[in-house]
């Protein structure tokens, strides 16, 4: 019996394929030849639904996909047997993945591709809606296309929140022979993904995105600044680059337009700061990841001295959709200053950790509980770290803050990149506000004083007070010490540390006060 | 007293950041009082223009703001936070407040951490009394560090004391980066980096010891640093001083100006001095730190003489030496006549010294046997400015650079020769500006971190002209002449017959490439960017002036800029880069045997008539004999006493053997010198000279600058060099009667037009004064030809090259080229008496592997290096900066004899000796050479002085 090639969908997403999405590929690709069928097999990027990787999916009649997860290569022959090629049931089974109740909970305005197409086919971007955003913009100025960008109410999604319109603006309009634009993809943040399942699931948005911003502001070449612990998405952004010079997206000739714009990725060296936009300028060109002190603004004085977007891959990623469907069309999302949607990772003790892209607005408590399904321990939700490690710690009494940027700054909290790690009540609070002194000492450029040397005695004093010495003055000290820090550091690092430690303090006090472990006398 | 020998300590303003030159401004007020201050300043120098010292430790006003010490924060009506002073740009009706509660408790909190870490030995650390930590730590009213000592610290870290004149002393540091940041930003070397990060954050010279690290010494890490992390070891050893006296630097042409810092008459360290314009603020290796030869052991303290040669020196009174140096001269000149003497004039001594010495030969001796070292360095220069442009000077000040778009370099090695003015050349070449480097040798400028020559024109020795003939070649047949220029500035006739010459096809690159070497695509190349670029300056050194045809490449470089229209302009021109302090300054005061002050003929009767009535004297009106004349008449009898003042022509003037036959025929040689020198081998009266830190006085610098020198501390010999020559003249029966240099430069401005407005008290009002200084230029010249040439019309020269006869064949299959290095200094008399040898113990010789190989040489082989006047032993050295067939060395120690080698051609015009060029063999020896074993014998020989008399 003869069949049409049927195809199979493998996510070879890092987190995937750290959940052996190669090695379930390598079965399924094994027991076809073993039984003579004809499979041809697609690697996608995730839809962020970690918990169900290895998601194998399967195409049936009209292209309607059907979903197995979590697959292990041990469940692959069942699976064959159970007919799943022909979308026959299994415990595995999810149904249709875009109707899975956490996905139709979601708008995936940016990742809606992502885990669907072949992250480097030009043709499925296509299919997928892809390049319209980037048509439209080639038959506008680029003013016209910033004044799109600054109606959408996109702001940086890097963590600062800044107008990403009026950023470029001040770009375009800066005199200058060359200007550059620089993705950030130095996504350093523990317990955030999105930038990697993005760049590992739909380069190619990325790459749109980035050329519409050169194109407002009169950028021709471009530079994306990734992690080096990214390996497999720079090997994906290469790939997608050199499809998309290929198909003529990107050169010196866009789409035929005559315009030009051309992009490079480079590797970071390992060093979290890094990912603080003024330290991966000084980075990119080849020195000492340090922060430069800012004015002048990279904007005008940016990589190589001039006017520069630097911006998050999740910035980028946004605005094809954003000239695609127009600024209203993103800004109908979101709350007050806070428009269009936030890529929320989910992770730490939770029993559903993933991506999922939903409005601002939302409730924190509705990620952790109904995204998240509550702690994978099973115990309470004591603590909710959001915005990476120099985001607050929130009690269960905050947790019903919404997503946005003001209203997460007025309880002293930041939404950052879009981090939020999970804790169960086994956790020490004092003990994290130690990590985040440690944290910083470890990964300060060593630049300014608050930063360099205030992070080493943070650790010091944290250490005091929980060893119980002297713990009202060293308690003030912490406060004084917070003060500075926040107030007097050259960027964000040194100035974010004091805030996971003081919402602990703040909000968990009773940890700082534990009566010191006696010691056993001989 | 002068008004600028202020007492204590001089300390220049900081204002924390550089204030920008800009000629629009904005009002702000800062703490309640309004300042106006020119766009682009910084609120913390706003705040010091009003006297407000807003606490800082990281910025210093030579680097660029870096905001990492997070001391000088302030608050801003209508800004979040508490910006940092540095950082932030002063704006029109920025209303800002350095003083709150809040801005103290956070400066407090940043000093409580920087003294978390770090010693609390102030009492005995050698920053004691200068130190911003400490300075800081009482601004902000420090009590307590809560923090206590017990924590993570850097105490013991180690120290690095490999640098032989400083110390970097780890655990003092506060890791502001300021030596960094003046390593790339003031030095341009890039040696110093931070290693770590966060609270690993060091110092560090590239990972290994300061000593052999990239670190060239200029110290200017050492005046940016803080605290007591570098340190002067004089300081260490001696504390800090008490006074400063402001002087100028007595090594090269550069001519920094200098704080002496004393502790009563004794020296504690040499500090560049900000307000001073040649250097602003800058320094290298020499000046900095090599000023101990001044009271070296070595130093000749007493007059000594001798009757001949082969005795020992005897030592005697000043009265003794005198009497005896005048009465030999008188009986010389009595029996051999007015002629048979003469006198050498130094271009290390002052002007005023040098202008005495010309007078006494013209007045005293009657005769115009005068002559300077300049003769064997720049006299082309003199001679090719003058006739083109109608002025024996370079063009623009040192800071004309900072303004230039094209560089073009020939023939000089500023980052060893000139290294002040190279920092600031490679400013300007890392904010764009482009190179072209025209140089046998691919010295340090065509790569170096964040320099990259464009062009490297790597030519073989003695082509310059043809070279730039090619240059100018392409200029006027691609129509890249600045014809309207040329047309208003210049002899249309003379232009129109040289563009004739120079368009003919025997000077075109691809024509001249056989004799020079160099690509012509190359040349082309260069030639349209030194067109079009923009301002082009021409950068040049003795590798111009030391050849055959070193008067006809200067005025082949004045060609070229006049044809593009780069001379009067900022940014552009042509210019000399000066081998010695005073070279300038020794030319202008008449030390040629054909010219009096300010380049003067001596057969112009008007002139003479002025120096007849003024020195009260009948004056000769023929041009007296050049040092080589001197010579080659002493080997022929009729030339026979000799007064030369800190020179050494038996070490530096070419064919040191036709040198020494010429002293030992003559009777009676007076050498005045710091040091028993080789020509004082020869010497019958020693004279003890005076250094620059004991005398007044001024020189004058390659940019025409004239600077002041200023006595420190007594001269050790009891006289400074201008009352020996006083006495010595009075002795001969000329009367001189100065009581101080201040009144010989009174009558150096009386009778030279272009000092006319030069006094004493004017170069303490101004600090220098470039010359011509006159009553159309009352605060002097920074740029000269401006609107019109100092001749008139610019004059371009026909520049026929024509070869040296020094040329290669079987025998002498290789050229030698000469030159010098960044921590020596000409004959190496200063120099080689300080630590300064640690990096240059030995000249060698550099010879490009091909060449070593086909020899059989390997690096550090001894090698016979022969010429047909002589041969001398050295080490080799492999080096890729060579290119083949071309071999180099350096003239620093006596017992090379690099001059045994060079040979006795020399510019037509001038006689400057053709050190540049000298075919010659290189083959493994394992023996010295014979001049050299007669070198040490009479190394011993001709230098013993007699022992006093045991006392009873």
């Amino acid at each position: 019996m003869t069949r049409d090639m049927i195809r199979v969908f493998v996510p070879a997403d890092a987190a995937a394929l750290a959940l052996g999405a190669d090695r379930v590929a390598a079965a399924i690709e094994r027991e076809a030849a073993a039984r003579g069928l004809a499979v041809e097999l697609v690697r996608t990027g995730s839809r962020g639904m970690v918990w169900l990787e290895p998601l194998v999916e399967v195409e049936g009649a009209a292209g309607r996909r059907l979903g197995y997860g979590p697959v292990r290569p041990a469940d692959v022959a069942g699976l064959f047997d159970a007919g799943f090629l022909d979308g026959r049931d299994h415990s595995l089974a999810i149904g249709v993945p875009e109707q899975h109740p956490l996905q139709l909970l979601q708008t995936r305005l940016s990742f809606g591709r992502c885990g669907v197409i072949d992250p480097v086919s030009l043709a499925e971007y296509r299919a997928h809606g892809g390049f319209i955003g980037l048509d439209r913009a080639l038959a506008m100025d680029g003013q016209t296309i910033v004044e799109e960008v600054k109606l959408s109410g996109l702001r940086g999604r890097g963590g600062a929140g800044f107008p990403t319109g009026i950023k470029w603006n001040t770009v375009r309009v800066t005199p200058a022979e060359q200007r550059y634009i620089v993705c950030n993809a130095d996504e350093g943040d523990s317990g955030t993904f999105a930038d990697r399942m993005l760049m590992e699931g739909d380069p190619l948005s990325l790459i749109e995105g980035m050329t519409i911003a050169g194109l407002a502001v009169n950028a021709t070449k471009g530079f994306i600044y990734c992690r080096s612990e990214y390996p497999h998405a720079f090997r994906t952004l290469e790939r997608a680059i050199a499809a998309a010079t290929q198909a003529g997206y990107l050169g010196s000739d866009i789409n035929g337009s005559g315009r030009r714009f051309t992009l490079e990725v480079r590797l970071g060296a390992g060093a979290y700061i890094c990912g603080e936009e003024t330290s991966l300028l000084e980075s990119l060109e080849g020195k000492r990841g340090v922060v430069r002190a800012k004015p002048p603004l990279p904007a005008i004085h940016g990589l190589f001295g001039k006017p520069t977007v630097v911006n998050n891959v999740l910035s980028f990623a946004a605005v094809p959709f954003i000239m695609a469907q127009g600024a209203k069309a993103y800004a109908a999302y979101g709350t007050g200053r806070s428009l269009g949607t936030l890529a929320v990772q989910l992770a730490g003790n939770v029993r559903r950790g993933g991506l999922f892209e939903i409005p601002f607005g939302t409730s924190l408590r509705v990620v952790v509980e109904e995204f998240g399904g509550g702690t994978a321990s099973g115990r309470p939700v004591r603590a909710v770290q959001v915005g990476g490690p120099l985001g607050a710690y929130f009690p269960d009494h905050l947790l019903d803050t919404p997503l946005d940027y003001e209203a997460f700054a007025a309880v002293k909290g930041l939404i950052g990149h879009g981090g939020v790690v999970v804790f169960d009540d086994t956790v020490d609070l004092a003990r994290q506000a130690r990590f985040a002194f440690e944290f910083c000492a470890g990964e300060s450029c060593g630049k300014c004083t608050p930063c360099r040397v205030g992070a080493v005695r943070g650790v010091e004093v944290v250490d005091r007070i929980v060893a119980g010495t002297e713990r009202e003055k060293n308690l003030n000290l912490l406060t004084d010490l917070c003060a500075l820090m926040a107030e007097a550091s050259l960027c964000a690092m040194g100035g974010l540390t004091p805030v996971p430690v003081m919402s602990a303090l703040t909000h968990f006090p009773e940890d700082f006060d534990r009566a010191p472990v006696a010691v056993a006398a001989e | 007293m002068n008004g600028a020998i202020a007492m204590g300590l001089i300390k220049e303003i900081d204002y924390g950041t550089p204030v920008p030159a800009g000629r629009r401004t904005i009002t702000l007020s800062i703490d309640g009082e309004p300042v106006t201050v020119p766009a682009g300043t910084s609120v913390m120098a706003a705040a010091m223009m009003l006297g407000t010292k807003i606490p800082k430790l990281c910025a210093t006003d030579s680097l660029e703001p870096f905001g990492s010490c997070r001391m000088c924060l302030v608050e801003i009506d209508g800004r979040r936070g508490t910006p940092a002073s540095c950082t932030t740009p002063a704006e029109e009706a920025m209303m800002v407040r350095t003083q709150s509660p809040k801005l103290a408790t956070l400066r407090r909190g940043v000093m409580e951490l920087y003294i978390s870490d770090h010693p609390l030995d102030c009492l005995t650390c050698s920053a004691n009394g200068d130190c911003e930590l400490q300075d800081m730590a009482g601004a902000v009213g420090l009590r307590d560090v809560r923090y206590g000592f017990a924590g993570a610290n850097h105490s013991k870290s180690p120290k690095d004391e490999t640098n032989p004149y400083f110390t970097f002393e780890a655990s003092k540091c506060i890791v502001c980066s300021r030596c960094v940041r003046a390593c790339e930003e003031t030095q341009g070397t890039f040696a110093l980096t931070i290693a770590g990060r966060g609270f690993d954050s060091k110092v560090s010279p590239g990972g290994m010891d300061f000593f052999g690290s990239e670190c060239v010494s200029c110290g200017a890490c050492v005046q940016a640093c803080p605290t007591a992390t570098l340190t002067e070891k004089s300081v260490i050893a001696m504390g800090q001083p008490e006074h400063s006296v402001v002087t100028t630097c007595a090594y090269c042409g550069v001519g920094c100006s200098f704080k002496a810092e004393m502790q009563g008459s004794t020296v504690v360290r040499m500090v560049p001095y900000k307000d001073g314009r040649a250097n602003e603020g800058h320094s290298c290796v020499k000046g900095r730190f090599a000023w101990g030869y001044a009271t070296h052991k070595d130093r000749i303290t007493k007059p000594m003489i001798r009757a001949a040669i082969t005795d020992p020196w005897r030592e005697v009174s000043w009265a003794e030496a005198i009497a005896h140096a005048a009465a030999e001269f008188k009986r010389i000149q009595a029996k051999y006549g007015r002629d048979s003497v003469g006198g050498i004039t130094s271009s290390r001594c002052t002007n005023e010294e040098t202008y005495l010495i010309q007078k006494l030969v013209r007045a005293a001796f009657g005769n115009n046997n005068v002559d300077t070292c300049a003769r064997v360095c720049h006299s082309p220069t003199g001679y090719g400015l003058m006739t083109t442009l109608g002025t024996s000077a370079g063009t623009q000040d040192f800071a004309s650079v900072d303004e230039s778009d094209v560089i073009l370099v020939i023939g000089a090695n500023p980052t060893d020769g000139h290294p002040v003015f190279a920092s600031r050349m490679k400013k300007r070449l890392r904010e764009g500006a482009k190179l072209i480097v025209a140089d046998p040798r691919r010295i340090d400028l065509v790569h170096s971190p964040h320099v990259q020559a464009a062009y490297h024109l790597p030519l073989l020795p003695g082509t310059n002209v043809a070279l730039i003939n090619a240059l100018a070649h392409v200029v006027v047949t691609e129509g890249l002449v600045a014809e309207d220029y040329v047309r208003e500035r210049c002899e249309w006739d003379a232009f129109d017959g040289w563009a004739r010459f120079i368009a003919e096809p025997r000077h075109a690159p691809e024509a001249t490439a056989k004799l020079t070497g160099v690509d012509p695509k190359d040349v082309r190349a260069a030639a349209r960017l030194y067109a079009t670029g923009g301002a082009a300056a021409i950068y040049y050194g003795l590798g111009v002036t030391e050849h055959s045809q070193g008067s006809t490449t200067v005025m082949a470089m004045a060609n070229l800029a006049m044809a593009t229209g780069n001379i009067g302009r900022p940014g552009a021109g042509v210019n000399p880069l000066r081998g010695q302090n005073n070279v300038q300054g020794s030319c202008d005061m008449g030390s040629f045997p054909h010219e009096y002050p300010g380049y003067r003929h001596v057969s112009d009767t008007d002139t003479r008539a002025l120096y007849e009535e003024i020195w009260g004297v009948a004056l000769a009106g023929e041009p007296g004999r050049r040092i080589p004349n001197m010579l080659d008449d002493a080997v022929e009898g009729t030339f026979k006493g000799l007064y030369i003042q800190g020179e050494d022509i038996a070490q530096s003037d070419p064919d040191t053997q036709h040198v020494t036959a010429g002293l030992r025929a003559m009777e009676c040689i007076v050498i005045q010198d710091l040091f028993l020198n080789e020509t004082a081998k020869y010497a019958h009266v020693f004279l003890p000279g005076s250094s620059f830190l004991e005398k007044d006085g001024t020189f004058t610098n390659a940019e025409r600058r004239i600077g002041r020198v200023r006595k420190v501390m007594p001269a050790l010999g009891g006289l400074a060099d201008w009352e020996v020559t006083m006495a010595l003249s009075n002795a001969l029966g000329y009367q001189m009667d100065y009581a101080h240099p201040s009144q010989i430069m009174a009558e150096i401005a009386a009778t030279t037009p272009t000092f006319k407005g030069v006094s004493y008290a004017r170069l303490d009002e101004l600090g220098s004064i470039q010359w011509p200084c006159n009553d159309a230029a009352p605060d002097g010249t920074p740029m000269m030809h401006v609107d019109r040439f100092v001749r008139g019309k610019g004059r371009f020269m026909l520049t026929e090259f024509i070869p040296t006869q020094e040329r290669t064949g079987p025998l002498f299959p290789l050229i030698l080229t000469t030159g010098r290095i960044l921590s020596q200094y000409n004959v190496g008399a200063q120099t080689r008496r300080t630590e300064n040898s640690q990096w240059h113990e030995e000249d060698v010789l550099e010879i490009h592997a091909v060449d070593a190989e086909s020899r059989g040489v390997v690096d550090g082989d001894l090698v016979r290096l022969e010429s047909r006047s002589g041969a001398v032993a050295l080490r080799a050295r492999i080096s890729e900066r060579m290119q083949p067939g071309v071999v180099y060395t350096t003239f620093h120690h006596p017992k090379t004899g690099a001059n045994v080698i060079t040979t006795d051609y020399t510019d037509w015009a001038t006689n400057c000796p053709e050190y540049k060029v000298t075919a010659v063999q290189v083959r493994k020896t394992n023996r010295v050479s014979d001049w050299q074993a007669r070198f040490f014998d009479e190394d011993i020989a001709l230098t013993r002085v007699a022992l006093p008399p045991a006392a009873e």
